[in-house]
Order: structure tokens, then C-alpha cells, then sequence
């Protein structure tokens, strides 16, 4: 299937001090790299997810398709359209075709706009007046299940399920092809959480839209999503379709990942892959490959070579030196 | 009340005055948290969670116009004490680490200053609070945290400004450390340090710690009991081990059915609990959760059912409590 979006190797780069300063403290490269060479792909009527720690990158990389950020190097191409050095007054146009759902449910909204006036803001921000706003506003507030009364409330009487709801018909309004999700279930319970998600795959399915979630929570990406890439450092360190991801993850950080995660049960024993140190700082970017101080299979090599992407299959990818794969089939031991 | 215990609630309610009547926020809430252990609180948005803490710490709203019960803190009942007696437990011998992590710090001021400005109370000179400040830091897992304390909150990441608030709770050495749903913006692998990293100093320095999350498998592997809310009342509570392994109120295992890393097989329909959660402001006769129960019967929709005790220390809030269990 084609893909619906396609980055390849995106690169956001951020100042750290201004030209001067970086010349009187003799810092020849006074840039972070936030996004660092990310390269995938979103088909239609897929939900691709992003994890990765706080600070990877993952909500640089989602800014970056929406024109937030404008990325220093690579392609972002949306349905055949380059996105990358696309005029504001296109971005602006382009923007409709892409909802966006963020982090924070209600801090999203403006607290001076009544929900109706909120759902009905996209409409005029793109100059579709002529359509019957009223008519969209009760549309859409059905089509995430909310009573037409919602439609006279403020954001501060909701509660977080329902101000997630107005998120997501705030990011269906204009009918995108693509919807980025951004922590959808950060703070929700779990029974909430499972109505936000069972409404935005209700809606996948009836819509056909693609969706990018980002998170981290990684019981939430096994059930929702078809694929997915581990993003450390502005990298993605491995992808591949979610179920092959869990089953027989390569990369060192995936394995740790997947061991860490907290089992509902207080006599689970879990064998964990204990990673060592701490993330380093994006200022002093580690030689090499970046996961290695963190890494129990680090050797020499790690800490010089920078690992290429390693294809497993045309889904599965990874970049290291000293892949587990072979290790975990049969067994859940990841120790040598 | 027990030596053995830090904390005892006893039968604690707590109403709101509100435009649309007396909101009964908390309702003969009963909770113990033992010397040197951790008590985890889980229950839906809205359920009482914040409330009971700002009770404890006493910092509920202004129109909080009822109160009843007791908090017997180290031997005292913090709902008879002044708001100057209050000050002076609250950032000593309680403290707290709050959701947000964006707003708990001050954004004007690096967080070096905010760390040292907190330990207003200690008797020791700059250079050495500034010490026991990177030290704090490094405990938290802040990398470079000598360089980072020039820093102002808007340059970490949410999960380093969590980490830092955690830091500056610490720091104080408190007896109870209330933490509300402090590893929520952390990935897992850091997730599952922070919450080892939080048993070892609880253990090191043998505080307790009142941990309320959503993440039921965070409060699997910290906490050593576990109360379990709904509509402002204490549903279950018990160790961790009887509640997890045998919930005996029909909300707890809902909540646990709904809970995505217990369902085996990959699902794109996720379970829920149907139904609203009770208004407040007008409650209904009997169980809060008679409405949404699926083994509802008569007597849930008349009248609240008792605290049944199902097994020494694990306690159920349910007409059916110990006939659910046996068989």
C-alpha cells in the first residue's frame, strides 16, 4: 500500500547560543540535534506509534510534519506534496488536511471559548464559512459521543475523557486524511482510556484516516497500533510491525523497554534488562552510537561506529552492532 | 491509635458548598498508612483522590464547608490544627510531589535558587545547600546536575522537571512523602527507575510514602497496600497481594479487566466500564457503584453497604463482600 506520509531522513536542529556567543566560548557547533535523521512511513488507514522517553524527540518530529518546526535537512512528503521548505500561506492551507490532537487535554483549549466556539474554529480559520456551522459543530460533537449540550460548555467543565473527546472531533473537523495523536491518554484512567481509544479505532475504520501516535505507554501501543518505531535521541533505534516488535525485538533499548514495563501483578517476576547510567545530555552527543553508555553490550566498536540500518525484513529495521534477536526466540532471557 | 502506624483516617467526609447544592466529595473514608511502607491510592478521575490529600495536607478550597472525622498524624489529629501548626508539617514532615510537573516549579527562577531557597529552615551556609542540591539531583538521575542548576524549568524535559520536583521533596527528609501520579510523563524504563530509586530512599531514609497513580501495574510492584476509590468513597483496600490477586469489589475488577497489560491478545476493542460516574451533588440511594455493577441486586439500590472485612485487612465496601470471594 502506498504510503500516505513519508519522512526520510528529517533532521531538526535547535540553537543553543547565538553566533557570537558560540564564537567567544569557542563551541564550533552550537546546535542540538532534536530529530536526527528519521526516516518512515505512514500508509493509509494505519496507526504507526511512536515511543520513546521524554525528550526524544518524538513531539519535534510531530511538530515537524505540521510546519511547527521547520526541519534543517531531509523530506517530509504528505500524499506526494513536499512539505519541507513549503511557503507559510501553503503550510497554512496544508494544515487542514492534517488534525492535530495535543498533549494536554484541556490546557488545548482556550479556556474563553465555549466548546461550540472551539469546534467551530477550524471552519473559519480555513474559510469555510459558507458551510452551516451550527450543523458541523452537533456533527461532530456526535461523532465523538457527546450530548449536543456540550456544545454551550467551557473547557473547565469537562473532565479529562471529555475534553479528549473535544480534542479528537477538534481534529477530525475539517475531515484530515492523517491525525497526529500526542500522548491521546496521558492522565486518563483506564477505563477512559479505553473509550478515547475504542473511539479514535472506531473512527479509523469508518473514516479510513491514518493516525501517528505518539506515547509511551506501551500496553496501549500493542492493542492499537500496526507498527512502530523506538525513537532514543532523536533517533529511531528500531521499527517494524508491532506484533514482530514485541514478539522478537533486536535492538538492545527495545528489549529494555519491553522488560520494564510494570506487570499488573505483585508477585510477577520480571527478568529485566537493567540498563546502566543515565540519558546523556544533548549538548555532548556520544561518539558513536548514542545508546552505548547505557548499553550492557556496548564493546569498542559501539563507542566509535555509528551503527547503519540493518533490514530484517522490509518492515523490521534496527541500528546497532550487537542485535539480541537471536536471542530471545524461545526464551524471555535476554542475558547472554 | 497503633504506634506501628504514621497515618490513620478514620471515618472522614468532606462536602463542598456549590452552586448546585452540597457536594459530598468524601464520604467515611478509612485509610492506614503504616511506618516505612507505601500505600497506593487508585480510582478514576473525580473519585476523591486529590481531595483526601488536600485534606491531609490541608489545603482543601475555601468552600470546603464540612469536615468530619479524623487524620491522626504521628499522634496528632491534623484536622484540629492551626493553619500555623500546618505550615510548619507541611515541606518538613509531609511533603509532596504534585501532578503537574510543568506548573510545580517556578518558571522565573532557576531551579538551583528554587532548590536552595527550600531549605529555608536549615542552618547551614549556601555552598552546602547548594551541595546537598547537586547530590539530590544526581539521586534523581539529572545528568551534569552541577551545570543544570543554572538551568530554568522551561529547559528540561517534563519527565527532568518531575524528577527535579521529586528531588526537592525529598531533600526535606519528610515522614510521609505524598506523591500524586508523579511518573506519569516518564517512559517505562525510567518509569521503573524512578519508582525503584523512590522504594530505595523511602527504605534509606524510612519515610512512607502515599503514592497515588493510574498505572496499576507501577502500584503492583511499589506499593505494599493499596486502596482502591470510587465516587469519594474507599471501595477495597488491603496489601497489595489480596487485592491484586483477589478483588472482592466488582468496581476493582472492572478496573482491573479494563486495565490493557492484563488482556493477553491483541485487541482493537479495548473493555469499559459503561455508565456515568455518580453525580456528587446528589447521590443515589444505596452503592455508589450499584448503577454501573453488573451483580447488582435490590438492596444495592436502597441502602450503602457496610465495610465488610473479607480476609484480616482486606477490607470491601460491598453488600455481596464475602460471598463474591469464596467460590
Amino acid at each position: 500500500m502506498k504510503p500516505l506520509l513519508e519522512l526520510s531522513d528529517v533532521r531538526v536542529r535547535f540553537r543553543t547560543r547565538s553566533s557570537f556567543n558560540a564564537l567567544l566560548s569557542g563551541i564550533k557547533d552550537p546546535f542540538v540535534d532534536a530529530v536526527n535523521g528519521v526516516s518512515l512511513q505512514i500508509r493509509e488507514g494505519e496507526t504507526y506509534a511512536l515511543v520513546g522517553e521524554s525528550g526524544s524527540g518524538k513531539t519535534t518530529l510531530a511538530r515537524s510534519i505540521i510546519g511547527l518546526v521547520e526541519p534543517q535537512q531531509g523530506s517530509i512528503r504528505y500524499d506526494g506534496t513536499e512539505l519541507v521548505g513549503m511557503s507559510a500561506s501553503a503550510m497554512q492551507q496544508f494544515r487542514g488536511k492534517v488534525g492535530a490532537m495535543f498533549q494536554d487535554p484541556v490546557g488545548s483549549l482556550s479556556p474563553r471559548m465555549t466548546i461550540r466556539s472551539l469546534l467551530a474554529e477550524p471552519f473559519k480559520i480555513h474559510g469555510l464559512k459558507n458551510r452551516d456551522l451550527g450543523q458541523e459543530v452537533d456533527r461532530l460533537l456526535e461523532m465523538v459521543g457527546l450530548n449536543r449540550d456540550f456544545a454551550n460548555r467551557y473547557p473547565h467543565q469537562l473532565s479529562g475523557g471529555q475534553a479528549r473527546r473535544v480534542g479528537v472531533a477538534r481534529a477530525l473537523a475539517l475531515e484530515p486524511r492523517l491525525i497526529i495523536a500526542d500522548e491521546p491518554t496521558a492522565g486518563l484512567d483506564v477505563s477512559v482510556q479505553g473509550e478515547i481509544l475504542n473511539l479514535l479505532s472506531r473512527l479509523q475504520q469508518e473514516l479510513g484516516i491514518s493516525i501517528l501516535a505518539i506515547t509511551h505507554n506501551l500496553n496501549v501501543v500493542r492493542h492499537i497500533s500496526d507498527r512502530m518505531g523506538i525513537m532514543y535521541f532523536g533517533r529511531i533505534l528500531e521499527q517494524g510491525p508491532t506484533s514482530t516488535m514485541f514478539s522478537q525485538p533486536s535492538h538492545p533499548y527495545t528489549l529494555a523497554l519491553l522488560s520494564a514495563n510494570p506487570e499488573p501483578d505483585p508477585d510477577a517476576v520480571i527478568n529485566r534488562l537493567e540498563l546502566r547510567g543515565e540519558i546523556p545530555s544533548l549538548y555532548d552527543r556520544p561518539a558513536g552510537c548514542e545508546f552505548h553508555p547505557r548499553c550492557p553490550f556496548a564493546d569498542s566498536r559501539c563507542s566509535t561506529e555509528f551503527p547503519g540500518i540493518t533490514e530484517l525484513s522490509d518492515e523490521h529495521s534496527y541500528r546497532c552492532h550487537h542485535p539480541r534477536h537471536r536471542l530471545v526466540s524461545g526464551s524471555d532471557s535476554a542475558t547472554e | 491509635m497503633s504506634d506501628a502506624n504514621l497515618l490513620e483516617i478514620r471515618d472522614l467526609c468532606v462536602e463542598f458548598a456549590t452552586e448546585r447544592g452540597r457536594l459530598k466529595a468524601l464520604r467515611n473514608v478509612d485509610l492506614t498508612i503504616p511506618r516505612g511502607s507505601i500505600v497506593g491510592v487508585v480510582g478514576e478521575s473525580g473519585c476523591g483522590k486529590s481531595t483526601m490529600i488536600n485534606s491531609i495536607i490541608g489545603l482543601l478550597a475555601p468552600n470546603a464547608v464540612s469536615k468530619s472525622g479524623s487524620i491522626v498524624f504521628e499522634g496528632s489529629d491534623l484536622l484540629q490544627k492551626s493553619e500555623r501548626e500546618l505550615r510548619d508539617i507541611r515541606g518538613t514532615r509531609i511533603s509532596m510531589v504534585f501532578q503537574d510537573p510543568m506548573t510545580a516549579l517556578n518558571p522565573v527562577l532557576s531551579i538551583g535558587s528554587q532548590m536552595i531557597d527550600i531549605q529555608y529552615r536549615d542552618p547551614i551556609n549556601k555552598a552546602q545547600k547548594k551541595q546537598r542540591s547537586v547530590e539530590m539531583l544526581k539521586r534523581v538521575g539529572i545528568p551534569d546536575p552541577e551545570s543544570r542548576l543554572e538551568n530554568f524549568p522551561h529547559q528540561f524535559s517534563g519527565g527532568m522537571r518531575q524528577r527535579i520536583a521529586i528531588a526537592m521533596a525529598l531533600q526535606a527528609e519528610p515522614a510521609l512523602l505524598i506523591a500524586d501520579e508523579p511518573t506519569t510523563a516518564l517512559d517505562a524504563t525510567l518509569e521503573v527507575q524512578i519508582i525503584h530509586r523512590l522504594k530505595d530512599l523511602q527504605q534509606s531514609m524510612g519515610c512512607s510514602i502515599l503514592f497515588i497513580s493510574h498505572h496499576l501495574g507501577v502500584i503492583a510492584e511499589l506499593c505494599d497496600f493499596v486502596v482502591v476509590m470510587y465516587g469519594g468513597e474507599v471501595v477495597e483496600r488491603g496489601t497489595v497481594r489480596d487485592v491484586f490477586h483477589r478483588p472482592a469489589h466488582p468496581y476493582t475488577r472492572k478496573l482491573f479487566e479494563c486495565d490493557p497489560a492484563r488482556i493477553a491478545e491483541t485487541r482493537r476493542e479495548l473493555p469499559t466500564i459503561p455508565g456515568e460516574v455518580p453525580d456528587l451533588a446528589n447521590l443515589p440511594a444505596g452503592c455508589i457503584f450499584a448503577e454501573r455493577c453488573d451483580c447488582s441486586i435490590d438492596i444495592c439500590r436502597t441502602s450503602v453497604p457496610p465495610d465488610i472485612e473479607i480476609a484480616e485487612g482486606h477490607w470491601a465496601r460491598c453488600h455481596l463482600g464475602s460471598e463474591q470471594v469464596s467460590p
